[in-house]
């Protein structure tokens, strides 16, 4: 267990930490749900890759570490998914976006 | 770097505490479930973190596995059932 080892681990599971704090104080306050979706599909999976990275690397070569770089791959993919799909179903049951085109050209006519 | 491991699980869970804000005062029905959605992806990191703090890492990451797997299922039929015609009707 090297000096790098630890040092790396910590700094990238700080990170992560950031970045999911950062996604969760988005959450709170963010305007509208549509802004709402771009904290929790992007800064929440950036934090989530870090956080396990950093895990990854204070694990070593193992098995196991290799079956956690599984589920960052897996967190890549799917979080971003569930949240458009949430997004989309959002958008088809009639909740329009916080500026939609048409109050944007009233707005600028007056 | 077990106090190390100990320590950021806690910040974790204060992290997670953070969205149930959205979760109850959600103004539609999406933020509740974004909110939801949110904290399932984070308990991700924190059965990892548990896990390295248990010392039995190959349990904790076959829960991990199957929960980030279920997460996404759950809320994929969620999207799918609120786009589908019975949510129309209520």
């Amino acid at each position: 267990m090297t000096e790098i080892q630890i040092t790396l681990s910590i700094l990238f599971v700080i990170i992560g930490i950031v970045f999911m704090l950062v996604g969760s104080i988005g959450i709170i306050r963010l305007p509208d749900f549509y802004s709402r979706t771009h904290s929790t599909s992007k800064s929440d999976t950036l934090g989530i890759i870090f956080a396990i990275l950093g895990l990854v690397i204070y694990e070593g070569f193992t098995q196991s570490s290799f079956k956690l770089l599984l589920v960052v791959l897996f967190i890549a993919l799917s979080n971003p998914i569930g949240t458009h799909a949430l997004a989309r179903a959002a958008y088809k049951g009639g909740l329009n976006p916080f500026y939609s085109d048409d109050e944007l050209k009233e707005e600028d006519k007056q | 770097m077990e106090s190390f491991f100990l320590y950021s699980a806690v910040v974790l869970t204060i992290i997670i505490a953070v969205p149930l804000y959205r979760v109850l005062y959600g103004p539609t029905l999406y933020d509740r479930i974004l909110a939801t959605n949110a904290i399932a992806t984070k308990t991700i990191v924190l059965i990892t973190l548990i896990g390295f703090l248990f010392g039995k890492i190959e349990m904790f990451i076959d829960i991990t596995l199957a929960y980030a797997i279920l997460g996404f299922i759950g809320s994929l039929i969620i999207a799918k059932y609120l786009s589908s015609s019975k949510m129309k009707e209520e």
